[in-house]
């Protein structure tokens, strides 16, 4: 009980100090305009009657994915340029408890960016908002958003340890969002990407946010996804365990 | 097991290996701390006193668990810092000097929250807690700012009341009086003074001498990676024993003649320090040897100010600890071509 209360209240507190980063913030209200805009112009020509809205929702979940991406690595990053890593990871506790609310802050401040690309596709170009099943789809998106919180966890464990994680974050942004069929039905990738997708997370949950959007049975994939997202949790607390001593070997933890 | 010293160190060393070099990379070694043995008893103010790249930071993060000893061993609280990190870590407050390792966007109150819920303080003392700390560090009344208005003497008081959140048995300060005005820092030094006398084990590092004899029951002068003398206050002092101290103010001193100085029958050590345009030259010898004659006649023709000749004092006696600890022109980084 009390842990739950800390990861919540840390959780706060890490969308708290993102929030108020300016940089944060201009990014928050430009790239949903983008997104809507990209998505409607991507799929103006397809004539199915939920082109438009699946490509929002598609839209909105990149947005959340490169929230968690950079949120997670620069995140632990940041830590470390502001010295609170030291501080963090001092604490009389498993790392995976003080890193969590790093990266579910992120996915949360990502689902604005979702819930921003739709609202500014209604507003903008008026993409009707008829989801087939509208509660599907808020149950998806709080499991999505679960599920990258815990798949960031276990990148930001491998994150601690390389001093130049940047490179790396930049890298793995658009593979994700492709593979995973973020922006296009993975039925139109090369067949080779698709064990990688079939492992990812985001995958799943991009999945189950389409099937509640255009229709399909949206549970199996949201428990895959679930599931996929404990398994990174397991991993990532035992990698993050095992990360945080070879990081007090090394000593990546200060910036020195 | 309740162990009689709060802190046990028995030969520590850590060596920082790394790369440096983009086309040719070349290994790197530094040997930081090289064997440092001390123990602080319960509710000792105990310094670690040392300039810059003594391995101060490195033997306090040793201890404090965030580095892990390259060789050797430490118990905190009689726990192993290796082992039982967990154990350590409950029993202790880390502070560092700086302005860093804070949440810059949030207020002091949700930096505060924040680290108490991560260090388990039950959520009914919180509140007390917290307003008492507030109370102590003198920042009640602005801690719904947010600590980017901060200035660095409230930065550095709010890091303290973050570090003391839990209560811990054992306080690291890592030169907390780095960057903080003078009057800022007394009220530190009154602070820190404050809570060893309520009990709490403090180990502090600085490289001011004054810092060090003012506050800590016992002084480890650490030079070089290893301890080069350990004691009182009092007991420090009698390094300058026998000594007698010159100081001569001067405009312009050349390195030669410096060097020559220190060439005098007599002298023991000479130390220049910049004070704006004047150089304050010290010079310490055998208490038996008259050597200022000799001094004044090294540096005709140089400008000089006030020349005099004093008793040697606790920070002359530092000067001498150190530099018999400095072998002449040895590196400690030893570089290695990558095989
Ligand atoms: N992370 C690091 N990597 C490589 N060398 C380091 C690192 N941290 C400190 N050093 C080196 O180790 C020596 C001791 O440093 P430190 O413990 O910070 O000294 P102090 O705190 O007394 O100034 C210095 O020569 C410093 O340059
Ligand atoms: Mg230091």
């Amino acid at each position: 009980m009390r842990t739950l209360r800390m990861l919540a209240l840390g959780t706060l507190a890490h969308v708290k100090q993102m929030s108020r980063s300016s940089f944060e913030v201009t990014i928050a209200l430009v790239v949903p305009i983008v997104q809507a805009t990209l998505a409607v112009y991507l799929f103006r020509a397809g004539h199915e009657r939920h082109a438009l809205l699946q490509a929002a929702v598609g839209a909105g979940l990149m947005g959340v994915w490169s929230s968690v991406l950079f949120g997670s690595g620069g995140a632990i990053q940041n830590q470390r340029w502001q010295g609170t890593l030291e501080m963090i990871m001092l604490v009389p506790r498993r790392p995976v408890l003080v890193i969590l609310p790093i990266t579910v802050a992120t996915g949360l401040t990502g689902t604005y960016a979702l819930l921003a690309t739709l609202a500014w596709g209604r507003l903008l170009y008026g993409i009707r908002l008829d989801f087939v099943h509208p509660v599907g789809f808020v149950v998806a998106a709080v499991v999505c958003i679960v599920a990258l919180g815990m798949f960031g966890l276990l990148l930001a464990s491998t994150f601690v340890l390389m001093r130049n994680a940047n490179a790396l974050t930049n890298t793995l942004e658009y593979p994700i969002w492709l593979v995973s069929g973020m922006l296009v039905p993975i039925t139109v990738l090369p067949a080779w990407t698709g064990p990688i997708a079939a492992v990812l997370p985001t995958t799943w949950g991009a999945r189950a946010l389409r099937e509640a959007t255009t229709g399909g049975p949206v549970w199996p994939s949201v428990t895959v996804c679930l599931g996929i997202s404990l398994l990174c949790l397991a991993v990532g607390s035992i990698s993050l365990t095992y990360v945080e001593r070879r990081a007090r070997a090394a000593a990546t933890l200060a910036l020195a | 097991m309740g162990s009689d010293y709060a802190i046990e160190a028995e030969g520590l060393r850590r060596t920082y290996r790394g790369r440096t070099g983009w086309l040719r990379p070349r290994r790197t070694e530094v040997e930081a701390v090289r064997g440092v043995s001390f123990t602080v008893g319960r509710g000792e103010l105990f310094g670690l006193l040392g300039p810059n790249g003594a391995g101060k930071t490195t033997t306090i993060k040793m201890l404090n668990t965030l580095l892990l000893p390259t060789s050797g061993s430490a118990r905190v609280c009689g726990h192993d810092v290796v082992r039982q990190t967990r154990e350590v870590r409950r029993r202790i407050g880390y502070v560092f000097g700086g302005d860093r390792g804070l949440y810059d966007r949030l207020s002091a109150l949700d930096n505060l929250r924040y680290f108490a819920e991560l260090y388990g303080v039950a959520p009914r003392e919180q509140k007390r807690r917290i307003a008492e700390l507030l109370e102590l560090v003198g920042l009640a009344g602005r801690e719904r700012e947010r600590v980017e208005g901060y200035s660095r003497g409230m930065r550095q008081r709010l890091h303290i009341a973050r570090g003391l959140l839990h209560s811990p048995e054992v306080l690291f300060l890592d030169e907390p009086s780095i960057g903080v005005d003078p009057v800022a820092a007394r009220e530190l030094r009154r602070t820190v003074g404050d809570l060893a006398a309520a009990g709490t084990t403090v180990l502090l590092t600085t490289h001011y001498m004054a810092e060090a004899d003012e506050l800590c029951d016992r002084i480890a002068v650490i030079a070089d990676g290893r301890i080069q003398s350990l004691g009182t206050p009092a007991e420090l002092r009698h390094h300058a024993d026998g000594r007698r101290v010159v100081e001569v103010e001067a405009y312009g001193v050349p390195e030669a003649a410096v060097g020559a100085l220190r060439g005098l029958p007599g002298v023991r050590e000479t130390a220049i320090e910049e004070r704006g345009a004047l150089q304050l030259l010290t010079v310490q010898s055998d208490a038996h040897v008259d050597v200022q004659g000799d001094i004044l006649r090294e540096l005709a023709g140089i400008r000089l100010g006030r020349v005099t000749s004093r008793e040697p004092t606790l920070e002359d006696a530092y000067v001498a600890i150190v530099n018999a600890a400095r072998p002449p022109e040895e590196s400690r980084e030893a570089i290695v071509n990558a095989a």
